[in-house]
C-alpha cells in the first residue's frame, strides 16, 4: 500500500469546483485510490458524494492511498493537485 | 364570465401566455411493486440514474455561471460509483428501486447536514437529484422547470433556490406561485430579473399547462382565459405606464420637489456594473455577505479592501451604504454560524456576531475604511439586527474610530423602534429593513408562505413601526431609508415618504416606477397616504384607501 500526507491548498476546502476536478482526475486513473481525513475509514476518490462527505477544509490533511502498479504515479498526480489552489483555475 | 385570481404582487410588469405548470416532486413510495427480478430492478435503478445524469449535463453544458457548475455536479453525483453500489446493495437485500434510490442518498446526506454551513446547504442538491430519479423510475413527470420550446408563464408550488438559478428569463414570460411571500426566493429573483411575478395566489394550482394566462405583477392579479381584447388593454396600459417611468430621470422627488433619495440594492460583486448603469443616486444597501459565504475562512482585510474598491470606484461621486457582515440565520457562515440554534432568525446573527468574533467586524471596518480612503464614493456604514442603543453606540464608535464618518444602524428589531429616539443619538443614520422589520413585529416567519398575509408590508402595525422610526429620525436630523422589498412597490413608495422616509433603495428594475410614482403626488398627498393607511383596519383596506387617494 502506497499513501501520501497531503495539505489541501484549495482556500474552499475539497468541495464544490476542487471536489469535481479531484474526484474526475481519480476517475482517470488506472488503479483506484482511497483517500481519508483524521484517521476515519478511507472513501473512494471516485465517489464526489464521499469526497465531499469528508468536509476537509483548507488546511486539513488528507491521506491518499493505493496499491499496485501506477500507484507512485498516480498519487503524484492526485496529491499535487490536492495541494494546490484549484480554485484560483475557475477564473 | 373570466375567473380572476388574487395573490400578492411582487415584480411589476404584465404578461399574457401559455401555462407551464412545474411538477411538484413525487413522494418516495414506502413500498412499491418490483418491476421484476431483483437484477431487473437493479438495470432500471442504474438506467435512471444515467439518464437523469446525462440530462442534468446536458442542461449543464448549456447553462452559465453558478448554475452550469450546480448542474455539472449533480450530474457527477448521479453517476457517483459508489451511490450506484449502495443502490444496488439496497435492491439485492429485498428494497424496491425508489426507496434505495432514496435511502442510499439519505445516507449520503444525513454527512453533509453534520458538516453544517455551505455543506448542509448542497443537502438540497441531493433531494432535487433523489426526485429526479425516483420520477424517472416510476415514470412521473420530471421535477424542476418546465422544458418547452416556447416562451411560457412559470406557475408552481413555490421556487427553489436551485429552481431560480437556472431560470431563464427569455422563456419565462410571468411567475405565479401558489405559496410563497413577497420576500420569498421567488420574489427576489423574479425582481431582479424583471420578470412580473405574483405570489401567494391561490387557487393557481388548479391552473393547467396549455391555458393562456394574463399576468398582472402590479395588481396582483391572475387572469384565467382572457380575452384577445382585456390581453391587448392591459399590454397597451403597461406600455404607457413603462413610457411615463422612462420619462422621468434623476434624483427622486415628489411633484412640489421634496426630495427622496433613490438608491439602489446591490447583493453580489458581480451585479456592480448593471446598478452603477441605472440611473440612481448611489446604493442603499450593499449587503456584503457574498465574500464571507462559501468558504471555510473569513476574506482577508486586503482581498476585502479590493472587493470593496471595486464597487465605490463604479459608484464615484455617489453614496454608498455599506452593511456589515449579516450572517446567521439564513445565511450561515462556515466559520461563525453555530450550527445547533433553535431558533436561527432570533439567534447570534448580524451584529450579535461580533459579540463571538469581534475580529470579523475589525477586519471588515479596516478593509471598508481603507477601500473608502481612496475612492471618491461617499462611503457609509451600517450595522445589521441592532436591539439597543448600546449597540448603535458602540457600532458607531468603532466605525468612527477607523476614519468612516458615516455610521447608521438598521432598524429591523422591534425594540430598536421603541427607543428609536435613543438611538437616533448615537448614530448617523437609520435605514430601515421592512423584511425583518415585519417578520419580527408580526411573530410571522418570513419563509412561511402560509402566514404571507401577516408579513405583507402594507400591515398597519409595521407601518406605524416606519413612522415611529421616521419621526425619531426626522427630530434627531438624521436621515431614514428603507431598503426592504416594499420600497421597490411606488404606491408604498408614496406612503414611506408620507411617513418621513428619506430614501428608498430598490431593485434597479424598480427604480423607474417608483419615481415616476413620486413626482406624480405632492409631499402633502403623501402625508395624507399614509395617514389613511395608518388608521386602516388590516393591510388589505391600508392598500385600497392610499389607491383610492392615488386615484383622485
Amino acid at each position: 500500500m502506497t499513501e501520501r500526507r497531503v495539505i489541501v491548498g484549495s482556500r474552499v476546502g475539497l468541495h464544490a469546483r476542487p471536489a469535481s476536478l479531484f474526484v474526475q482526475a481519480a476517475s482517470r486513473q488506472s488503479v483506484s485510490v482511497t483517500i481519508a481525513k483524521d484517521g476515519a475509514d478511507p472513501v473512494d476518490a471516485r465517489s464526489i458524494l464521499s469526497v465531499i462527505g469528508l468536509g476537509a477544509a483548507c488546511g486539513d490533511e488528507v491521506i491518499l492511498s493505493a496499491d499496485g502498479e501506477g500507484a507512485e504515479v498516480a498519487l503524484d498526480e492526485l496529491a499535487a493537485l490536492v495541494a494546490s489552489d484549484l480554485d484560483s483555475e475557475a477564473g | 364570465m373570466t375567473p380572476i385570481l388574487s395573490g400578492i404582487a411582487v415584480s411589476p410588469g404584465v404578461a399574457a401566455g401559455p401555462v407551464a405548470v412545474m411538477a411538484p416532486a413525487s413522494s418516495v413510495p414506502e413500498a412499491s411493486e418490483s418491476i421484476g427480478t431483483k437484477d431487473e430492478e437493479a438495470a432500471a435503478a442504474k438506467a435512471a440514474l444515467e439518464a437523469v445524469a446525462g440530462d442534468l449535463a446536458a442542461r449543464g453544458a448549456t447553462a452559465s455561471g453558478a448554475a452550469a457548475d450546480v448542474l455539472l455536479a449533480q450530474a457527477m453525483m448521479a453517476r457517483d460509483p459508489v451511490l450506484a453500489t449502495k443502490v444496488v446493495e439496497r435492491i439485492e437485500a429485498g428494497v424496491a428501486g425508489p426507496r434505495a434510490v432514496s435511502d442510499a442518498l439519505a445516507e449520503f446526506r444525513k454527512q453533509l447536514e453534520a458538516l453544517g454551513g455551505y455543506m448542509a446547504e448542497r443537502a438540497a442538491d441531493l433531494d432535487d437529484l433523489r426526485d429526479r430519479v425516483v420520477a424517472r423510475l416510476l415514470g412521473l413527470p420530471m421535477p424542476g422547470l418546465p422544458v418547452r420550446d416556447f416562451p411560457y408563464v412559470l406557475v408552481a408550488s413555490d421556487l427553489a433556490p436551485a429552481d431560480a438559478a437556472t431560470l431563464d428569463p427569455s422563456r419565462v414570460l410571468a411567475i405565479v406561485t401558489e405559496e410563497g411571500s413577497p420576500t420569498s426566493h421567488t420574489a427576489i429573483l423574479a425582481k431582479a430579473l424583471g420578470v412580473p411575478a405574483v405570489v401567494a395566489c391561490r387557487g393557481a394550482g388548479a391552473l393547467t399547462d396549455g391555458i393562456t394566462v394574463l399576468v398582472d405583477g402590479r395588481a396582483g392579479q391572475v387572469t384565467v382565459a382572457p380575452a384577445d381584447v382585456l390581453i391587448e388593454a392591459a399590454m397597451k396600459a403597461e406600455d404607457l405606464r413603462r413610457a411615463a417611468a422612462a420619462r422621468a430621470s434623476g434624483p427622486g422627488h415628489t411633484a412640489d420637489g421634496h426630495p427622496v433619495k433613490l438608491l439602489v440594492n446591490l447583493g453580489t460583486a458581480r451585479e456592480t456594473h448593471a446598478a452603477a448603469a441605472a440611473d440612481s443616486e448611489g446604493v442603499g444597501l450593499f449587503r456584503t455577505e457574498f465574500l464571507f459565504l462559501d468558504r471555510a475562512e473569513a476574506p482577508s482585510q486586503a482581498e476585502q479592501r479590493d472587493v470593496y474598491r471595486r464597487v465605490f470606484d463604479a459608484f464615484a461621486g455617489r453614496e454608498v451604504v455599506v452593511r456589515t457582515l449579516d450572517a446567521g440565520a439564513d445565511k450561515p457562515l462556515r466559520f461563525a454560524t453555530q450550527s445547533a440554534e433553535p431558533n436561527p432568525a432570533l439567534g447570534v446573527r448580524g451584529l450579535r456576531t461580533a459579540r463571538r468574533l469581534p475580529e470579523l467586524l475589525a477586519t471588515q471596518l479596516a478593509a471598508l475604511a481603507d477601500a473608502a480612503s481612496g475612492s471618491r464614493a461617499d462611503v457609509w456604514v451600517m450595522a445589521p439586527m441592532v436591539s439597543t442603543a448600546g449597540e448603535a453606540e458602540t457600532f458607531a464608535a468603532q466605525a468612527h474610530e477607523h476614519g468612516l464618518g458615516m455610521a447608521g444602524v438598521m432598524v429591523e428589531v422591534p425594540a430598536a423602534v421603541l427607543r428609536a429616539s435613543s438611538l437616533a443619538a448615537v448614530c448617523d443614520f437609520f435605514s430601515l429593513g421592512t423584511n425583518d422589520l415585519a417578520q419580527y413585529a408580526m411573530a410571522a416567519d418570513r419563509t412561511l408562505g402560509e402566514l404571507a398575509d401577516l408579513l405583507d408590508p402594507w400591515q398597519p402595525a409595521v407601518l406605524e413601526l416606519v413612522r415611529m422610526a421616521a419621526e425619531a429620525g426626522a427630530a434627531a436630523n438624521k436621515p431614514v431609508g428603507v431598503c426592504g422589498e416594499s420600497a421597490s412597490d411606488p404606491l408604498m413608495a408614496l406612503v414611506l415618504t408620507g411617513l418621513g422616509v428619506t430614501s428608498l433603495s430598490m431593485a434597479p428594475v424598480s427604480l423607474p416606477g417608483v419615481r415616476a410614482a413620486l413626482a406624480q403626488y405632492s409631499l402633502e398627498t403623501c402625508v395624507q397616504m399614509a395617514g389613511r393607511a395608518l388608521s386602516a383596519a388590516d393591510a388589505a383596506q391600508a392598500r385600497s384607501a392610499v389607491q383610492a387617494l392615488a386615484r383622485d
